[in-house]
């Protein structure tokens, strides 16, 4: 869990810059780059391994709270969060929610890029060929309130998993340190915080002030 | 104080538990084990079946007394077993629930009590120092640092109560077992056998039925004798050098 | 059945060389035998699971048997304080002779010289065992072991794990056990409680133990049954014992015939909480270490103690020259470090003068506000202070007082309610510790061939009064290093013994006598619970037979007790079945047995007409006030025969060699 935990984390962090890229008024900037990530073998490749991890990691998950729910057995009647924080002991239901999550964020923007002739076609200096117009989408989509909401949630969900998720994939490890351990989590927690609000902002941007 | 409790009723392993209200006189200087014998005394009075619950020093060490206490192992003082929590922590009037302590590796005998020898077999498998008595070099033939030994003896504190697992939203029982881990793997004696001892306490921990950790740390919170789950990083270490071989 | 011939075994020759050679000389048994042998051991404390351990690392097979559900859970856990060996390590002129010098005479000249030697020269081996183990012993900064002072010795000899010394001791055993448990040479009973003893002609050969989960009982048969089942305090139903400790096994064994030695020694430690309350269900130790650095008093005046008495006062408002530091005052020598039973019975004497601080009466203060000045001035003086205020002072030596005792007093604080680091702590004496116990030879054997008792539930080492960090030493020498040698001069004679079966007859007829005497307290289906008649003869022994006695009370006593008895048996109680887990049938079994023993140790209390340790006979005493002595008469082991009417008194006359009897003054 915590090395593929880890993984699509620092995924995420290039997503995230490549994805800042929408905020530019003009799309060239970002429908080129979504062609090149699209089309560049490289990246092709190691957009394989990250759809393994993804599912490795959804299914190692999912395999770790069934094993632990039936290793807790009947639940207490009075419940308390006085002992943990709440995101350490949801992080299987906040990972469900992020799949689902991931499944209507790749079925709106990767589905349609990828498998799909919906998309426009536009032309930029440089290329012999228009490349598909996957900005005008992100735009269109985001002004729907509905799709605002959902990845906020999703978001959400995000910040939760990462905050709990980034330290602990460090004690799994075997990493805890006087020292060290703080810094960690403090890393841990601005990771939760920049990374879902810097994708958040994408969708806001659009919804309300383009 | 006039109290109202909550008391979970099960009168044996393969029958069905249930909530049951009590209503109980105590003073603030009891302990709360002996606010549990007072109602037990009025129930056997009444000629019913007393609550049976597990305790034995009553001064915190043995690590017998197991309840959960409104949602919280040992009740809510950190740092305290449930002998050692007194009534002047709750106030006239409150309504306190009491449940055993809960996790598929722990199966309850009766109301309050639970098995818990999985945690003996867990230190069979390999909680020891491998030496015989007799031919034991003299004690001081091995300076340890004061800080390793501390360090040790933080560990080696674990009373064993099962804290840990009933707080554990997954059962799990990482804290007990890396205490051990820590506790011999730190002291030079223990430290020759101890990926072996990792390995196969962690085998034992999951043929037991306890669940995985997920670092939620409600253990430390709950553990009465406030032991870290630096240990369990410890113990992670010791696992993972044991896969992949150690340097040695 | 008065025939028995009380013979102690104990070797010829010099005392320094006793043990050596008979070690040396012993009967072995070969390890192609060992296997073929089986060996009950019944507790798993420090001196069951050490022994249980050990047999089964020399080849053995061993059952071993805890009413707990873990052997982890033994009360040896909650030992506190430490450990004594007699290793030197802090060049204060200590020896195995000094160590048992000390424990003869803080014994009060009632134990066996022999015996006690023995300990002393095995002490240093606990030690060096324990340290392989991985018991984290306190260290020194250079990281060697460290040591503190203990009651009634002038060496520092003690070794400690923190506060709990008892704990990390237990846990070692309590592992080597384990170990063996992997291996299978011990087979291991948790939740089995021994009910009984089988003897299959005039030996041990096995017991009826009962499954406390089931309620069944079951036959287990061995070549020898070795009892580590701890003492017998709870008799006085408040102790410092832990609440399921109690005498079955050993009483048991003496209803089948073995002898009980000196019961009315029992351990009055000086330092514990005092009660608060009638519902009150056992007393907390505060650890004796904290008389190294606590200083005992009580108000000067009577008008002061009631103002405290009455909560007007606090400890803190009483000058200091308005205190009374009666142990300085009275044994300048020894100070707050005297032996337990002179604390405990300087304390009652404060109290009884009407100078107690506690609500009841009943508690003395230990002060810790001078040795925190003592440490914070030395603490700013190390550290480069010049003039501290008081408050610096105050908060420098409140940490090292917290360094040092930080858990007793987070525990006191727990309890009580009050921060000691503010206000004196309140203690007072409690049944701590029963130096009396099953009677045994050097062998560690009792009367009956086969049937050995180690640790707190055999009578041999510690006399009329135990010193401090002295029960974890015992416990783990017997366990660990006297009964794996001992025990074969009896099993070298048993090689050809077949194993013993539980068909025999015996084991059939033992069986029935604890049905029978199960259903007939199940039976009784009176109107009182076992808890209300525990508590009741609780308070005939401490009344009667506490922490000083006379005769007319024990006379009385004994009489208080035998009707209480008879009323058990007419008004007891138990809810549920027999056939099933049920904790109120155990208990009452148990107070069954603690309604005899009690009676047992009045007769032997009333036997005795001297004063020594922990026996305080009112008649015997000096202008003084101080315990009076008589060793032309009683200077001997009494070993009591059971019998319903009258037990029947057999002596051991005890001699000393090496020691010469004086009057023990800590003066």
């Amino acid at each position: 869990m915590s090395l593929t935990g880890l993984f699509l984390v620092s995924f995420l962090v290039i997503h995230l810059i490549g994805n800042l890229q929408l905020l530019q008024s003009d799309g060239e900037a970002f429908n080129t780059y979504a062609y090149f990530m699209t089309s560049n073998p490289l990246i092709k490749f190691i957009s394989f391994g990250l759809y393994f991890f993804i599912l490795l990691h959804a299914i190692q998950g999912l395999v770790l709270l069934s094993k632990n729910r039936s290793a807790k057995g009947t639940k207490y009647a009075v419940s308390t969060n006085k002992n943990a924080q709440w995101a350490s002991k949801n992080m299987g239901m906040l990972g469900i929610l992020i799949l689902f999550f991931l499944l209507i964020h790749m079925g709106d923007f990767w589905y349609k890029m990828k498998f799909t002739d919906q998309l426009s076609l536009i032309t930029y200096d440089g290329y012999d060929h228009g490349i598909k117009d996957l900005y005008t989408q992100v735009e269109a989509s985001f002004k729907e309130l509905w799709v605002v909401i959902v990845y906020l949630i999703g978001l959400i969900a995000l910040f939760f998993h990462l905050d709990h998720g980034f330290q602990s994939a460090f004690q799994s490890l075997g990493i805890n340190h006087k020292k060290y351990t703080p810094m960690i989590k403090g890393l841990g927690r601005f990771l939760a915080i920049l990374l879902p609000l810097g994708f958040a902002i994408i969708p806001i941007y659009v919804y309300f002030i383009k | 104080m006039k109290l109202t409790l909550k008391v979970w009723r099960q009168k044996n392993g393969t029958s069905r538990g249930e909530l049951h209200s009590y209503q109980v006189e105590a003073n603030e200087h009891m302990s709360f084990l002996e606010m549990m014998d007072v109602l037990n005394e009025e129930l056997i009075s009444k000629k019913e079946d007393p609550i049976a619950f597990e305790h034995d020093c009553r001064e915190g060490i043995c690590g017998s007394c197991n309840m959960v206490i409104n949602g919280r192992p040992h009740g809510p003082n950190q740092g305290t077993t449930t002998c050692q929590l007194h009534m002047r922590y709750f106030k006239d009037g409150d309504t306190i629930v009491v449940e055993p302590f809960k996790a598929k590796a722990f199966p309850i005998i009766k109301d309050l009590v639970v098995d818990r020898s999985g945690f003996d077999r867990i230190i069979q498998s390999g909680g020891y120092i491998s030496v015989n008595t007799g031919g034991a070099p003299d004690g001081n033939a091995i300076p340890i640092e004061q800080e390793i030994a501390a360090t040790a003896f933080d560990a080696a504190e674990c009373i064993g109560c099962g804290a840990c697992v009933a707080a554990c939203p997954n059962g799990s029982a990482m804290l007990f077992t890396s205490a051990k881990v820590s506790h011999l793997g730190l002291l030079p004696q223990g430290e020759i056998e101890h990926e072996a001892r990792v390995e196969s306490m962690v085998d034992q921990m999951d043929k037991e039925g306890f669940g995985a950790c997920s670092n939620t740390g409600a253990c430390e919170v709950e553990c009465p004798k406030g032991i870290s789950i630096e240990n369990i990083a410890r113990m992670n270490r010791g696992y993972i050098a044991s896969i992949f071989g150690s340097s040695k | 059945m008065s025939n028995i011939k009380l013979d102690s075994k104990t070797p010829k020759g010099d005392l320094k060389n006793k043990w050596t050679d008979y070690r040396g000389s012993m009967n072995l048994v070969a390890p192609n035998n060992k296997r073929r042998i089986d060996v009950i051991v019944v507790g798993t404390g420090l001196a069951g699971a050490s022994a249980a351990a050990t047999l089964g690392e020399l080849g053995y097979n061993v059952k071993a048997f805890t009413f707990h559900d873990s052997p982890r859970r033994a009360h040896s856990i909650a030992a506190q304080g430490g450990i004594n060996a007699a290793k030197n390590y802090q060049n204060d002129g200590d020896s195995a002779y000094r160590l048992f010098y000390d424990t003869i005479k803080g014994g009060d000249y009632r134990s066996r010289e022999a015996n006690v030697h023995r300990l002393a020269e095995v002490s240093t081996s606990i030690i060096d065992q324990c340290v392989a183990q991985g018991v984290p012993f306190a260290r020194e900064y250079g990281g060697l072991l460290a040591n503190r002072s203990f009651g009634g010795v002038q060496v520092s000899r003690t070794f400690y794990a923190r506060g709990q010394t008892g704990q990390q001791l237990l846990i070692g055993a309590y592992q080597a056990l384990s170990r063996q448990i992997s291996k299978g040479k011990v087979k291991m009973y948790n939740r089995h409680e021994m009910l009984d003893i089988v003897k299959i002609d005039g030996k041990a050969r096995g017991i009826i133990a009962r499954n406390l989960l089931t309620g069944k009982l079951e036959k287990h048969a061995a070549h020898c049954v070795v009892l580590a089942t701890g003492g017998y305090g709870n008799v006085f139903y408040l102790s410092t014992n832990a609440m399921g400790s109690n005498v079955s096994a050993a009483w048991r064994s003496v209803r089948r015939g073995a002898l009980m030695a000196n019961p009315c020694f029992t351990q009055i430690h000086p330092t514990c909480i005092p009660v608060s309350g009638d519902y009150q269900s056992k007393l907390t130790l505060m650890s004796e270490s904290l008389r190294n650095d606590g200083r005992v008093w009580v108000p000067n005046n009577i008008e002061d103690a009631k103002a405290i008495q009455q909560g007007k006062k606090k400890g803190i408002d009483i000058p200091e020259d308005q205190r009374d530091y009666y142990l300085e005052r009275r044994y300048p020598a020894f100070g707050n470090l005297v032996p337990r039973d002179v604390a405990s019975r300087a304390a009652k004497v404060a109290c009884d003068e009407g100078k107690g601080v506690a609500p009841t009466g009943l508690a003395v203060f230990l002060d810790f506000a001078s040795a925190i000045e003592r440490y914070g001035k030395a603490e700013a003086y190390s550290s480069g202070i010049e003039n501290p205020t008081t408050q610096k002072i105050t908060e420098l030596g409140q940490k090292v007082v917290e360094n040092k005792y930080g858990n007793l007093f987070e525990m006191y604080e727990k309890i009580t309610g009050e921060n000691p680091y503010e206000n004196p702590m309140k203690i007072y004496p409690a049944v701590h510790y029963t130096m009396g116990g099953l009677w045994v030879d050097y062998n560690l054997e009792t009367n009956i061939p086969g049937l050995f008792a180690l640790g707190e539930a055999n009578f041999s080492d510690h006399g009329a009064n135990r010193l401090g960090a002295s029960a974890l030493m015992q416990g783990l020498a017997d366990g660990y290093f006297v009964l794996p040698y001992t025990i074969g001069q009896f099993l070298s004679n048993e090689i050809r013994t077949p194993q013993i079966s539980t068909d025999a007859p015996e084991f059939n007829q033992v069986e029935k006598d604890v049905e029978d005497r199960i259903s007939t307290l199940m039976g009784v289906k009176g109107g009182q619970t076992v808890e209300s008649f525990h508590r009741r003869l609780g308070k005939i022994m401490w009344e009667y037979c506490g922490m000083s006695r006379n005769a007319e009370g024990l006379k009385k006593g004994r009489q208080l007790i035998r009707e209480l008895r008879a009323e058990y048996y007419n008004d007891v109680f138990i809810p549920g079945e027999a056939n099933e887990f049920n904790p109120e049938l155990e208990k009452a079994l148990r107070v069954a047995d603690f309604l005899e023993l009690g009676e047992n140790m009045m007769v032997d209390a009333l036997t005795r007409n001297e004063s020594c340790g922990g026996h305080f006979r009112e008649e015997f005493k000096s202008a003084e006030g101080e315990a009076q002595r008589n060793d032309a008469d009683y200077t001997f082991v009494s070993a009591w025969e059971w019998d319903d009417n009258e037990p029947i008194l057999h002596k051991e006359d005890l001699t000393f060699e090496n020691v010469e009897l004086k009057t023990r003054s800590y003066k």
